[in-house]
């Protein structure tokens, strides 16, 4: 099948630039217009991206400029939300490279940073319906550092782990081992915010909470990694999608942990509620009200969630971003493109990959132990292998070992699980007269998107280079002579 | 595909060597507390003992029939079919389908009009699931025959949902209930122990069907390509064999063997449901590492073996986890097998397993 793609991409460069262009503009024209007789909406949103895309591709400072003028002031008067956007993608586009390698990442977080204030004066996308809510915004950050903690595993180290569900769980429960009524036997507080003193259980803040779930999860991650990692890639997945199964249903069936009656994890009922984060009363008043004293009761809980997670999040890129230009992250990919070279080379191979795998466990712990005191519960039922195979798919679309592109892939993928695919389920009913309840083959989607990806861009959405290079056939098994080829040739 | 180590491995092998060390000491102290605890329990309850071992004995079986296909694959491929379980499940959909819908077969029905629509029903099923394994090796894996291995692997799973996926939308989230077609009448009774006849037809079913699978393998003329193929692929081709055919027929069969289990499935256990094949398909990989992967006579011991013990683990009653721990207790033996015996029971030991 890839091969026929191949051949008819071959085709289409044989034609000569100008005819290709002309041939893509008409198509495009025709799209345009069939979408507009169909659904105006549709016709308007394909029309702003094809023209914003072309806009891009013209050579002449002056007529792009005045194209870009053009759609300015026309998406201003008629959709101001999406004139500003369309300002400030043209202004990212003329910078110069060098400065736009710095204005990129700052606008990019500034964007994300400022969500919540204009969340609610964005139009509403055709098909797609409204963007997703602040709510949703939490869920997508902490996907977002899930997707950028399972990168360092699959995307630097080329390890792949399908279980990276039981990090979640483990940081997850650590949250709620840590603060929740979970131990009424031993009273200890330190730190918590929101809660009497007197109140039985383990209260400690969740500060040091995220920190205690980071390092359980990376030790959990150590022990499951030191005996499995000298298992080749395959049986190394096999045995991570088995710890991926056992560790949630030690979570089911830890309410009375082998017939011992102590009871870890409350079973099927998950530990709830979860202590509500925060800073406490002094820092607020030292900070003049600017660090909350409590997430639950503050008001715009949720924007204060969502800020919260984009900084753990902007914590992971960080880290991520400096270990993988590391000596630990070079001997990384090193491992990944060849491990016997690697090895050859004095790159310890067993220490390095329990790094790496110790690193991406411990992002998922962080990520994990925060969602749990958002949510304020756990339960068992949250951490199937669907999930491992959800962030999974977030690093494949995205572009395994690019950031941005990982970033990118668990922002679209958890927006459609939490509001997307119900949206477009909606609109395909309203407008297609079917009866298709879309959310229920969220998995089914994945799996499409997982194929089609694998099949056709391997490298990702935003690739990362040295990986690109990798996936497209044979640098790692190129043979100096086309055996196979030849012989079936020859039948 | 070309690794260096290819050619040491010897593919489909019969019987492996033995390795001595402390791991295998800890390995003996560990299967001596197995049979101990076996030991007692068979002495507590011997009826239930035997009745739960015939009751293993058969879904081991089952596991066979699965675990032969993932072993057929990897020892052609060295790729973990994730899809091969929800193959499975698809053939136990189709025969539940044909079963009731096509032929409407109650299980009342006389001998004459059951059984040779049965057989028909299997071959149908059989016939299905090898063209679905073989469409998806065509579509899935094979432009990724000489990507980076962990490449096909991950469109495995891509696969596999989208399998659970399409039974979803066909057959909706519930359980597909099938008629008890297979008679329950005890075959022969000793003491209390009853051996009820649908777990003897399983049996009938499955064992013809492995030895063909042996003779297909080892004596016929696509049986020796496929040996070839799987031993050196570059050098197979160079010998003039249909390397890509000979895949397609490798995930042919695999399929049909998974067909043929999905039709007793459904049969012998009255129910299906689309996110079956998933687990089920785990257990027999299990059973298929347990046993030595790419080793078809260790695929049938370890999925007897798995069978046993996850029998064991939900039918005693003297000192067992019980069925909340399965899952659990089988992936722990995958963990232990693949990190200190990963050539498994009678797999040839080498030097990229370890």
């Amino acid at each position: 099948m890839a091969l026929a793609v191949d051949r008819v991409k071959e085709r289409w460069r044989e034609i000569p630039p100008d005819r290709r262009r002309y041939t893509v503009i008409a198509v495009e024209l025709a799209i345009t217009i069939a979408l507009w007789l169909w659904i105006a909406e549709l016709g308007y949103g394909f029309a702003y991206l094809v023209s914003v895309l072309w806009a891009f591709r013209i050579e002449d400072d002056r007529i792009r400029w005045a194209v870009e003028a053009v759609i300015v002031v026309t998406t201003l008067i008629f959709q101001p939300p999406l004139g500003i956007i369309s300002i400030i993608i043209f202004a990212l586009d003329e910078l110069p490279e060098r400065i736009r390698r710095i204005a990129l990442p700052i606008t990019a977080i500034a964007v994300a940073i400022l969500y919540p204030f204009y969340v609610s004066h964005l139009f509403e996308l055709p098909v797609f319906g409204p963007f997703p809510g602040v709510s949703t915004g939490v869920v997508m950050v902490v996907f977002m550092m899930m997707a950028v903690g399972l990168n360092i595993v699959v995307g630097y180290a080329g390890l792949l782990d399908l279980g990276y569900v039981a990090f979640y769980a483990m940081g997850a429960y650590t949250a709620a081992w840590f603060a929740s009524l979970q131990f009424p036997t031993h009273t200890i507080h330190l730190g918590a915010v929101g809660i009497s003193p007197e109140l039985p259980g383990i209260h400690i803040s969740i500060w040091l909470i995220l920190a205690i779930a980071g390092i359980l999860t990376a030790f959990t991650g150590i022990v499951i990694g030191l005996p499995t990692l000298r298992l080749r890639g395959d049986y190394l997945a096999i045995v991570t999608l088995g710890f991926g199964e056992i560790l949630p249903q030690i979570a089911r069936n830890g309410d009375n942990l082998f017939g011992t009656g102590f009871n870890l994890t409350n079973g099927p009922n998950g530990i709830t509620p979860i202590d509500a984060p925060g800073f406490g009363e002094r820092l607020h008043d030292w900070t003049a009200g600017f660090l909350p004293a409590n997430f639950l009761t503050a008001q715009n809980a949720e924007r204060i969630f969502y800020w919260g997670a984009l900084v753990l999040l902007l914590i992971t890129v960080f880290c991520s971003w400096r270990m993988r230009d590391s000596r630990l992250g070079r001997a990384w990919v090193a491992i990944r493109e060849d491990e016997i070279a690697a090895a050859a080379m004095g790159v310890p191979l067993m220490r390095t990959k329990t790094w790496a795998y110790a690193s991406g466990a411990f992002f998922g712990g962080i990520a994990g132990a925060y969602y749990a005191s958002f949510k304020s519960a756990t339960f068992p039922g949250d951490f199937f292998f669907n999930i491992s195979v959800f962030i999974l798919c977030m690093v494949i679309l995205g572009g395994m070992g690019n950031i941005w592109g990982v970033i990118l892939g668990a922002a679209f993928l958890s927006y459609l699980d939490r509001e997307g695919l119900a949206n477009i389920g909606g609109w395909l009913n309203d407008n297609l007269n079917v009866n298709i309840d879309v959310p229920l083959y969220a998995s089914g989607i994945y799996g499409v998107i997982i194929l089609v990806v694998m099949l056709f861009r391997p490298e990702g959405l935003i690739p990362d280079r040295r990986r690109s290079h990798e996936l497209h056939e044979g640098v790692a098994d190129e043979t100096l002579y086309d055996v196979r080829g030849v012989a079936e040739e020859a039948l | 595909m070309a690794t260096p180590t290819h050619a040491n491995r010897a593919p489909f092998a019969l019987i492996g060597g033995r390795r001595p060390s402390g791991v295998s000491a800890v390995g003996l102290v560990f299967v001596a507390l197995l049979l101990f605890w076996l030991a007692v329990n068979f002495v507590k309850t011997p009826a239930d003992f035997i009745e739960i071992a015939l009751i293993g004995l058969t879904t081991g079986c089952l596991y066979a029939l699965v675990a032969l296909g993932y072993t057929l694959v990897y020892g052609i491929l060295e790729l973990i079919n994730f899809a091969h379980g929800d193959v499975f499940m698809l053939g136990g959909m189709i025969s539940a389908t044909i079963v009731t819908s096509w032929f409407s077969l109650t299980g009342d029905q006389s001998f004459f009009r059951t059984w040779p629509l049965v057989i028909v029903t299997l071959l149908i099923a059989m016939t299905a699931c090898g063209l679905i394994n073989a469409t998806i090796e065509l579509v899935a894996y094979r432009p990724l025959r000489n990507a980076p291995r962990l490449a096909p692997l991950i469109t495995a799973i891509g696969v596999s949902f989208i399998l659970q996926n399409i039974a979803l939308a066909w057959k909706g989230p519930n359980f597909v209930s099938v008629p008890n077609i297979f008679p329950q009448s005890a075959v022969f009774s000793i003491g209390s122990v009853e051996y009820t006849w649908n777990k003897l037809i399983v049996v009938l079913i499955t064992v013809p069907v492995l030895f063909s699978l042996v003779y297909l393998v080892r004596y016929t003329k696509q049986g020796k390509a496929m040996r070839a193929t799987a031993q050196d692929m570059d050098a197979a081709a160079m010998m003039g064999i249909n390397v890509n055919r000979t895949v397609s027929f490798t995930f042919l069969i695999a399929g049909a063997l998974a067909g043929a289990a999905g039709l007793l499935y459904a049969l012998y256990v009255t129910n299906v449901r689309y996110d079956q094949g998933f687990q089920l398909g785990l257990i027999a990989f299990t059973s298929a590492v347990l046993g030595g992967i790419g080793n078809l006579p260790g695929a049938v011991l370890g999925a007897i073996l798995i069978g046993l013990i996850q029998a064991f683990n939900e039918g005693l009653t003297w000192h067992t986890p019980g069925s909340d721990w399965t899952q659990s207790i089988v992936f722990a033996i995958l963990i232990l097998i693949l990190v200190f015996r990963p050539e498994g029971l009678l797999g040839e030991r080498t030097p990229e397993g370890g």
